[in-house]
Order: structure tokens, then sequence, then C-alpha cells
């Protein structure tokens, strides 16, 4: 840093590559002094006249402004508020065209000067050094003050860097031809700007302060000199001519002979650079209180008759300017904003002034003629020479016309700082710099397009991965029950015995059953007795039917019991379709291990069978409209299995199960297709269905041994059920398919629980007498049953369930219309069960006549 | 009202590339007119002849084209092309040869290429190097300057052997080529060269009469015709000075080390800047910015180059001069060494 300083006290400065020596054309405005201009019609104030966002509006139409009022707020940092350059009223907020190269429209408040110019109410500071350094970046920041040299970046951002600032370079350079704006501000305000400069000096701390200006404003240097003689921290950089040494990366080559990084600030290294304009602004906001309103405007050009500086006030529409320095009328009009190298030509001059116009040109057709014709690039490398920002133009220009984005990038195009300087002097007279400009924007736009292409595909694929994970999670859940529940019975507690001795013991009495069963079968049609026995079961279970035939719900022990009465009956219904099924039953006992606590406690076992056929009702409700329940159902077995401790919960549970079974042995029969359909996808599930079904029946016989009544209308059921599902299966194979198949896998498990229950009481019964003869009766009674259904009974027995049919969904329903087929009296009225006992009785006998009927004759 | 839109920046030098090629035109007149006064008014032809058939030429490939003819026509690239070629070729070549070589000039090495800019080969020297190739006998015939020769060359009897070979007498190209003592002389290169080969030294090939007082009878003066045209163009800034400067300090260089080692069998390096096409090449070939290399950097090894070529080839080669070789040479080498000698972009590593 001292080699920079001790080179800058000798003169000696350093070079940046290539530069221009365009005509300076400056001497049209420097001898004049700034005027002011008369007070415009109207202002045109766009909310947005630097880079960043527009403040927020904080007037509306009609409002009485005074000068200096904010206009604007700010909410966010980047923002920058605009002020009332003048009193007057608000005449509207609307779109306007603004100071653009493509002639943009913006929102723009229209203000009406009163012509009285009242300021509001202004504090002023009379020393500033008492105030803090952020005191002084809000004010400049409530000021409005952007950067006046072009760009328009927010000062108070540019002044608050945390960086360590080695310089502080004031830009003074005014390199562009014709422009003189900060010339005579620095003749005639040169003192004002100093004081900016030291107030910047105080917020930022620089270790030196450069002001970097042109050997051909001789003035301003006086004026300058004369007013730094006292501080030795400011050096005044005096600078050959040439364009562009007033563009930030070329001053700083020039002053400290160091090149910013591409694509980074010059506060990393240790720089910030403001303009003069800037600091006169800076020092009237602090000083004086007086927000950014108005600035000097170079308005030159050899069509004008007085070029002139002038204090133009912000909105002032240029056409205004034009007329004060007496633009002739033409047909045909050039005016420019900005310099000849870097403005922009108008569409329009009702354009307003803005915080970074310094120059209205309106040159002569001499001056500046009409754009020669463009002929192809010879190669002749002047442009590369020239080039401040050492690209290779005239290849730029071969890609840019290509649309070759990739080399255009590796060519740097996004370093061309848009000086014009190549474009000046090719002879072949390419407007290279169009060309630039029109591929940045196409690659801007490539670029926002792919950021937004690879937004789309990141979300695409987030959802697919999250789809991926529930997927997972799920199997993962599902797994894992099934693991704790195999963990649960292999893990040697006593529960698990427990539930292991269970399981043996529903295979012993399934092994039972079985031999029962082709004993009763033999006997079935000569032994009275077993019959009448089986006639009385099935009256009190038909009375029991009844009494459920209000109301399937649980709770209410009497319904309980009319539950667990038709769950019963149907168990018996798959049980007669099971004999000709062994073989899966010993499936179906595995899935049903749940259960066996109950085993070795009565009352608890009961409740838990009950409970576990409420569920299954439940369950197979919901399963029969729609598969996706799955996962619930999936869940069941655990449910029931905790709930088994709960007796009451249990009855009423078995009967449910016991209903649903019913239902599903009903739907089955009444529609052939509909379960057909649905049967071909799971034999195995049928398989599963039906060994509950044996497993049922076994339950309910024992049961009922250790209670005699609940045994006996419990058999009763059961063999009201064998005989109705007899029916079914021997006349339709096909259709008690359907039927196994139309309960879905989940369904199937959850009703092979419920056999499973039934069959651990069975077990306990084993041991009774009683309990075994009454079984064996049963056993009898359905054998019968089945071979009376076996052919001709089939069509009775279907139209019963028919009944019931079409709604499989209301387990409940169905169990109703059964019961009400065989009585409609309720439970608790005796007569009536005495009437559906009659009933019931009736129909056994039928079958029974059928069945030997049947028998004989096959 | 109408407002006039341009996109910056609004000011422009007011030079235009066809006024870059008049100037170089122009700066060709010096050499011309020492041609002019040491070998009579064949090359004056020859210029005529070449620049009425590359203008036809360009015409009728612009109409194809349907490009815009007339900025394009008078552009003054074709007519420098064809100057150049008009320069280069033998004075007393037939009328065919030098329409011949604007012809392909033209209509194969600029426009087939697709026009101004875009030809990758130098179009006067790649005409001259295929006329060179394919008339070997007709490209070689250059006379011995006016002084040397016994028989008076007009401007009627030039026109008359370019035109049917022989003079209003009846002489020959031969005959007018040859000696009073007899001998056919050459140009002051093939001189040297065929000396060399005869295994005389070089101080034995300079006695020639072709040689003259200093490094060869006309010759050096028409390249120094040609020097002072190039300053010309330098001063006005139509060409950097970088190439042609590499060029000659190459050259130079070259033949100064050959000299240093071996004096009796080569030439001393005025020799070599002041004979055959030397500085005709450094100021207004090599500086042609299309068939050249872009940046300073690329130049200054692109004329370097040259300039090593020249020499290598003028020693060791088939042909006395080779100028157009060369520069054929480095105008292949052009795009590869512009690749190499990319600018570090302002704030890049
Ligand atoms: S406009 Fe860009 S390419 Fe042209 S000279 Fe300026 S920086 Fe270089
Ligand atoms: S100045 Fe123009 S003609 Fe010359 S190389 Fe650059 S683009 Fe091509």
């Amino acid at each position: 840093m001292e080699t920079v300083i001790e080179r800058i006290e000798q003169g000696r400065f350093w070079q940046f590559h290539g530069g221009i020596h365009p005509p300076e054309m400056k001497f049209l405005t420097t001898n004049k002094p700034i005027r002011t201009v008369s007070l415009p019609q109207r202002l045109v104030l766009p909310i947005q006249q630097h880079i960043g966002e527009a403040g927020e509006l904080i007037v509306k139409p009609g409002d009485y402004v005074l000068k200096g009022q904010p206009l604007t707020k700010t909410t966010v940092p980047l923002a920058v508020p605009i002020h009332a350059p003048t009193s007057g009223t608000i005449a509207s907020i609307e779109n306007h065209i603004i100071a653009h190269p493509s002639g943009l429209n913006e929102m723009s408040v229209i203000l009406m000067p009163d012509g009285e110019d009242r300021w509001r109410e202004r504090h002023i500071v009379e020393n500033y050094s008492q105030l803090d350094k952020n005191t002084l970046v809000e004010k400049i920041a409530n000021a409005g003050i952007a950067g006046m040299g072009g760009a328009g970046f927010p000062t108070h951002i540019k002044v608050n860097t945390k960086a360590k600032i080695d310089f502080l370079i004031i830009n003074a350079a005014e390199c562009e031809p014709y422009i003189t704006a900060d010339d005579l501000l620095m003749r005639e305000h040169a003192a004002s700007v100093i004081e900016g400069i030291k107030i910047l000096d105080k917020i930022l701390e620089p270790a030196f302060i450069l002001i970097g200006i042109e050997d051909n404003k001789p003035e301003a240097i006086d004026a300058l000199n004369h007013e730094i003689k006292q501080f030795d921290k400011i050096k005044l950089c005096v600078v050959p001519t040439k364009y562009p040494t007033g563009g930030e990366k070329q001053l700083i080559k020039i002053l400290t002979g160091k090149e910013v990084p591409s694509g980074v600030l010059p506060s990393s290294l240790g720089i910030v650079m403001q303009n003069v304009g800037t600091c006169h602004a800076i020092a009237e906001a602090v000083i004086s209180d007086t927000p950014l309103i108005k600035r000097v405007v170079t308005v030159t050009g050899q069509a004008l008759e007085k070029p002139q500086n002038v204090w133009a006030l912000l909105g002032t529409p240029i056409e205004h300017l034009l007329q004060e320095c007496q633009y002739p009328q033409q047909q045909k009009r050039h005016i420019i904003m900005g310099g000849p190298m870097m403005g922009f030509s108008l569409p329009n001059t009702q354009v307003p002034v803005v915080k970074t116009t310094n120059c209205i040109l309106a040159p002569s057709e001499k001056e500046i003629p009409d754009a020669n014709q463009e002929i192809e690039c010879i190669r002749c490398g002047q442009c590369a020479e020239v080039c401040p920002a050492q690209l290779l133009p005239q290849e730029l220009q071969w890609h840019a016309k290509a649309k070759d984005s990739e080399q255009l990038t590796k060519l740097n195009l996004f370093d061309c700082i848009e000086c014009g300087a190549c474009a000046y002097v090719c002879p072949s007279h390419i407007p290279l710099v169009h060309y630039y400009r029109v591929s940045k924007a196409e690659i801007r736009q490539q670029k926002l397009l792919d950021i937004k292409a690879e937004k789309a595909k990141q979300r695409f694929e987030a959802r697919k991965a999250r789809l991926e994970r529930d997927k997972k999670a799920r199997e993962e859940k599902h797994k894992k029950a099934a693991e704790a529940r195999r963990a649960r019975m292999n893990s040697g507690t006593e529960e698990a015995n427990k539930e292991k001795s269970a399981v043996a013991a529903a295979l012993a009495r399934v092994q039972a059953k079985k031999a029962q069963q082709s004993g009763v079968q033999a006997n079935t049609t000569n032994d009275d007795k077993k019959s009448q026995v089986a006639d009385a079961i099935a009256r009190a279970k038909a009375k029991k039917a009844g009494q459920s035939a209000p109301n399937g719900d649980a709770g209410d022990d009497k319904k309980q019991q009319v539950a667990a009465a038709i769950a019963r009956a149907k168990a018996k219904k798959l049980a007669a379709k099971e004999q000709a099924n062994d073989d899966s039953a010993e499936e179906n006992i595995n899935a049903v291990e749940t259960k066996p606590t109950s085993a070795q406690d009565d009352k608890k076992a009961r409740v838990a069978a009950a409970v576990a056929r409420a569920k299954a009702k439940k369950l197979a409700a919901q399963e029969q409209p729609s598969d996706v329940g799955t996962d619930d159902t999936g869940k069941s077995p655990e449910t029931i299995s905790s709930t088994a401790e709960d007796a009451k919960k249990a009855r009423i549970a078995a009967a449910v199960a016991k209903a649903k079974a019913k239902k599903l042995a009903a739907n089955t029969e009444s529609d052939d297709q509909r379960t057909e359909g649905e049967a071909e996808a799971s034999t195995k599930d049928k398989d599963d269905v039906m060994a509950e079904a044996i497993v049922e029946p076994p339950q309910e016989t024992s049961t009922s041994t250790q209670d005699d009544k609940k045994a006996r209308i419990a058999a009763a059921v059961a063999k009201a059920k064998a005989k109705k599902l007899a029916a079914n299966t021997g006349s339709d194979d096909q259709r008690t398919e359907g039927e196994a198949e139309a309960s879905t896998k989940d369904k199937a498990e959850v009703t092979a629980e419920a056999v499973v229950e039934p069959m651990q009481e069975t077990s306990t019964s084993a041991q009774d007498d009683k309990k075994a003869r009454i079984a064996a009766a049963v056993a009898k009674a359905k054998a019968k049953k089945q071979a009376a259904n076996a052919d001709t009974d089939v069509k009775q027995v279907e139209g019963e369930a028919k009944a019931s049919t079409k709604d499989k969904t209301n387990v409940t329903a169905e169990a109703d219309v059964e019961a009400a087929g065989e009585t409609s009296t309720s439970a608790q009225d005796d007569k009536k069960a005495r009437i559906a006992a009659a009933v019931a009785k009736a129909k056994a006998k039928k079958l029974a006549e059928k069945a030997q009927k049947d028998n004989q004759t096959s | 009202m109408a407002y006039w839109i341009a996109s910056s920046p609004h000011n422009h030098i007011q030079d235009k590339t066809s006024a870059l090629m008049r100037l170089v035109i122009y700066a060709t007149i010096p050499g011309i007119i020492a041609q002019w006064y040491f070998f009579g008014w064949g090359n004056l032809i020859q210029i005529g002849l070449a620049t009425v058939t590359a203008l036809i030429a360009e015409f009728l490939v612009l109409s194809l084209r349907e490009k815009n003819i007339k900025e394009q026509l008078f552009d003054g690239s074709a007519i420098l092309t064809a100057v150049l070629i008009g320069i280069s070729i033998p004075a007393l070549a037939p009328w065919w040869v030098s329409v011949l070589g604007a012809l392909f000039a033209i209509a194969i090495v600029k426009q087939l290429y697709g026009g101004l800019g875009h030809n990758p080969f130098n179009p006067a020297m790649a005409a001259y190097v295929m006329l060179l190739i394919s008339f070997p006998v007709q490209m070689t015939l250059w006379q011995p300057p006016l002084s040397l020769m016994h028989h008076q060359l007009d401007f009627v009897n030039t026109l008359s052997v370019i035109f049917t070979n022989f003079t209003l007498d009846g002489y020959s190209v031969e005959q007018l080529r040859t000696h009073i003592d007899g001998f056919t002389m050459a140009t002051p290169l093939d001189t040297v060269k065929t000396a060399l080969t005869m295994g005389k030294t070089v101080e034995e090939a300079m006695t020639s009469p072709v040689i003259g007082e200093y490094f060869s009878v006309g010759w050096q003066w028409i390249n120094a015709a040609f020097l002072l045209g190039g300053f010309v163009l330098i001063y006005k800034k139509a060409i950097s000075w970088v190439t042609p400067a590499s060029f000659l300090a190459s050259i130079f260089v070259c033949s100064f080390i050959a000299f240093m080692v071996s004096p009796d069998t080569n030439t001393s390096t005025m020799f070599h800047w002041f004979s055959g096409a030397t500085m005709l090449g450094a100021f207004f070939i090599l500086t042609d910015p299309v068939s050249g290399a872009t940046s300073v950097k690329g130049r200054i090894v692109f004329a370097a180059l040259a300039g090593f070529l020249v020499f290598i080839i003028r020693k060791y080669g088939g042909y006395p001069d080779a100028v157009a070789f060369a520069v054929l040479l480095c105008n292949m080498a052009a795009p590869l060494i512009d690749q190499f000698t990319r600018p570090r972009t302002y704030g890049h590593q």
C-alpha cells in the first residue's frame, strides 16, 4: 500500500489495457455555469430509480406533498425511497415510460408542482462529526441516494461494508465524451463534495482517499486542490484522459494497480468507489437534511442552440430540458440519455430525469450520423486492441452471431463492461456491443430456464423418493408387526407358552372334531336322539338369533348373546363346508394363535373369543366393500389378543365374529358371479376361512358344556348355521368357493383367529363328558343337515340367504335378516322365543327329512 | 416525430474498412512506380488485367450469392488483392496468367470460403502459389531490369509481349531476357541460388550483373519503395507495426546466424531484406488482417514464423522466393496461434 501511495505521489499510475480517445466534445458545456431551469408542468417520479427493489408507496393521488417529503418508504435493505422534488399535488400514480433502453413503463408518481416550492421541516446538522456511523448511514439511506455515476446502486449498502477499507476512491474521471456534469459540480461545489468525502471517511475509515480525475478538467482539479490542502489523507490523482478511465475496474487498476477479480466486489480488495455526484448528495443529505431531489444534468449536443449544464429536478421530462436549451423543432430526433459511448437513445422525450441521468445528448446529423451499414468483420483485431477488459470482441461477435453460448461464456462475455470501445473502433461498423447485450440476455434467460427445469426435476425426484420411502416404511411396519407376533410366541414367557399350548390344544381339538365328525356322519340318519338334541339346539339358537335381530351391537349382554349365537351359527356353516377340506385347518391355527390366553381361564377365554368375533365382524364389514383397509385388518390380531382379558368384550367379539362368518356365507350364496370373480383371486384365503369354520363349532360345543344354557344355545345356533352352510356347500360348490374368496386375505386371517378361539374352548370341554356328548350331538345334527342340503334343499336355503344378500357390508343387517327368517320375535319375549324354537324345529325336521331322502336316494 | 433508435456506442470512428483498403492500395504506389521504373510497363498491365478480372469475378459471385453488391464490390478488398497479384506476377508473363490468378483468388480463395473476412488464406498469395506450381515456366519469366536489357521495351511492345509472347519486332521473352554476353538473366535470388548450387561462393555469385552495386539492381529500390509505403501505413495506423517488425527481425536474426556460421554459403541479412518480395510481404501481405493472427502476441508469433519460413525456403527450397509459401503456411497456423495467444481477460488468472 505504501508503494501505491508513493507512486501516486510521484504522479505515476498504472495502465489498463486498451482504451480509446474519442472526440471529447466537452467544450460545448464546460465554459458555462450550471443553470437552474424553470419548474416543469409536471414531474414524473418512477418509484424505482436504482438497482434493487422499489420502495413502498406512502402517498395516494390527491395528496398534497411538501418539497423533500418522502413518497415511498423502504421496507427492505435494497430499497431506496424517493422524495417530492417540490411542493405540489399528486395527480396520479400510473405506469409511465421511464429511462430505460427498451422504453419500459414503470409505476411512477405524477406530481403537479404548485410553484411555491415549500419545504418540509428540515433539521440542519451543524457538526456531523458528532454523529455515529449508523446515524450517518441511516441519513444517507433516508435521503434516497443511489450511485449517481450511472449504475444507481444504493449508496447506503455500498458504504455499509464490513470489510476493512484501504482505499476510498472518488471517481471524478468523467471519461465519457460530452459530459461535464461532474466537472461543473466540482468547480462550483468543491467544498460540498469534499464534505461528502469526509462523511464517507468517517463511515468507512479508509487508510487513504484517492480522487481519480482526468487531466482534461484543470479547473475542477484546481478547485479540489484548494479544498483538500489541509487533508493529507486525500490524494488527488490526475490521470491521463482516456476512455474508459471512469470505469470502476479501470480506475482501480490505474490508481492501485490491482485488478478486481471477475465476479467479485471491489470491497473484497479493500476498495470502495464513489462518484463525486454521490459525495455531493451525501453532504447535502447529512448536513442540510436535503434528500436527493435534483441533480446536475449536462444537456448538450450540437443540435441544441444553448447546450448547458442544468440543475434538473428529478422527474423533469426530458422535453422540458430540451426546450430550456432550445432544441429546434425537427422531424427526425436523435436524443441520447447518457454519453455517446454508453448512453441509450430515447424513444420519447417524456422520459423523466432520474437519479442516474447525467447527460442528455442531442447531436446534430453531422456529429453522430446514422449507423453505417455493417459489413463483415475483417479480423483486423482493432477491437481487441482497445478492449479494456482484454476480451476478443471479434471472436465474441462470431459466437454471438452463431448463438454459441458455451463459447461466449468461455471467452468471458460476462466480463464485458459494455464500454463500447470495440464497436467504436471497428472499421466494419459492427454493432458489437449490441450483439453482446442480446447474447447476455439470452444466456441469462437460458440460465433461468435451466434453473427452473432443475427445480422441477428435483421436485419430481423428491416426490418419487418420498413415495418410495413411504412404501418401504409401510412394508417395514408390517414386517415388524409380524415379527413381534412371532417373537411373542417364541419368547418362552408364560404367555407365550400359553399361546403355544393353546395352539397345540387347538390342533388337538381340530383332530378330535374331525374324528367326531366322521363318527357323527356315520350315525346321522338313524340316531333319533341325537337329532332331537340337535333340534333343541336349533330352537335355542333361533330364539337367540331372534334376539340379535334388532340389535347386533356389543355392550348389552343379551345382545351379546345373540351375537354369539349368530356367530356360532355361521361358524357352523363354515364348518360344514370345511369337512371336505381338513388340510387347511392346520394352517389356520397358526394365524389364530392370538387367542389362547383364555384357554385356561374359561371366562376370559369366552370373553376373548367374543371380542375377537366382534372385531372380526367389524373388520369383515369394512373389508367387504373395499380392500383399502388392509392395514387395519392386519393389526387386528394384536388388538384382539390384548383385549382377550376383558370378558364381556370377548364374548361380544366372538359373537360378532360368528355373525360375520355367517354373513360371508350368505353373501357367497347370493351372488355367484360376483363371489366367483373374487374367489379366484385367492384360493388360499378361501382355505383359511374354511379352516376357521371348522374350528369354531367345537368351541361352541365346549362353551356350552360348562354353561349349560349357553352351551345349548350355542349348539343350536351352530346347528342352524351348519344347516345353512351345508345346504350351500352341498348344492353349489362353486358358490361356496366364491364366498371364501370374497373375503380378502386379511379378512380371512381375522376370521381364522375367531375360529381358533372357539377351538380353545372346545379343548377345555373335551375333558368334560357332557360337553363331549353335546358336541357329538351337534356334529351329528350338522352332518344330517349337510347330507340333506347336498342336493334338493339348496334352493330353499338359498332363498333365505338371498334375502340378506346384496348388502355385504352391513354384517348386522344380514344377521338380522337371517334371524328374521327364522323368528321375528325378540329373545326377551318368551313366547316369541318359543315360537322361534318351534319354527326352528320345524325347519330342522324338514331338513332332516330331506336329508334322509337324499341319503336314500343317493 | 421520428425518434432515431440505436444501440450504444453512438459515436464512431469515421474510418471504414473500405477506406482502410484504399489506403493500403495507395501505399503500394511507391513500389509500383519503382517497378515501372526498373521493369517497365509490364506490371502495370498485369495489375490492370488482374483488377478488371477480379472485379468481374467478384461481381459475378456476389450476384450469385445475392449479397449487397455495390457495398462489397468497392470495399477495396478485391482491388487490393488484384493489385498484389499484379505486382507479384513476372512483368512479361502472358496475360492469362494474371487473369487466371485473379479469378482464382477472388472466386475460389475468397468467395468460396464465405467472402470478405472468412477466407483462411491470403487470396493474392494463394493465387500466386497456384500459378507458380501450375505454370512454373511462365511464372519465372522475370525480365532483367531495363537498364540491363539491350532491347527497348516500351508500352506497346510490352503489351504485345504479354498478349502474343513477342515484341512488335518479333523478339521472344527468352531473347529479351538474354544478356549481351549471351546468358539468361534471372532474378538476383535466382542467380545466387543457382550460383550456390554450382558450388560458387556467395562472394562470387554477387558479381553477377543482376546484383549490381548493392544487393540487386532494381529490386533493392522496389523493396525500399514498399518499405516507404509500409511506413506510411504504420503512420496512418492502417496496419500495426508489430507484424512487419517481427517479420523483418525474424529474417534478420535467421540470416544473421546463418551468415555468421558460414559466410561463404549464406547471403547477407540485407540481401534478404532487399531482394525478392520481402518488403511487400512484410507490409502488405502479412498484415492482411483476415488471414493473419488477431492478437498482438499472436501477430508477433505469426510474423516471426513467416520470417523463419522465408529464410528456410529461400535457402533450402526448390523455388527462389519464399514469401508466398511462407505466408500460406502461416495462414494455416494462424487459428492455432490465436488459440494459444489469447489475452488474459481483466480480473482473470
Ligand atoms: S464493450 Fe466489451 S468487448 Fe467491447 S471493448 Fe468494451 S469491454 Fe471490450
Ligand atoms: S474491429 Fe471490427 S472488423 Fe476489426 S476485428 Fe474487431 S470486429 Fe472485426
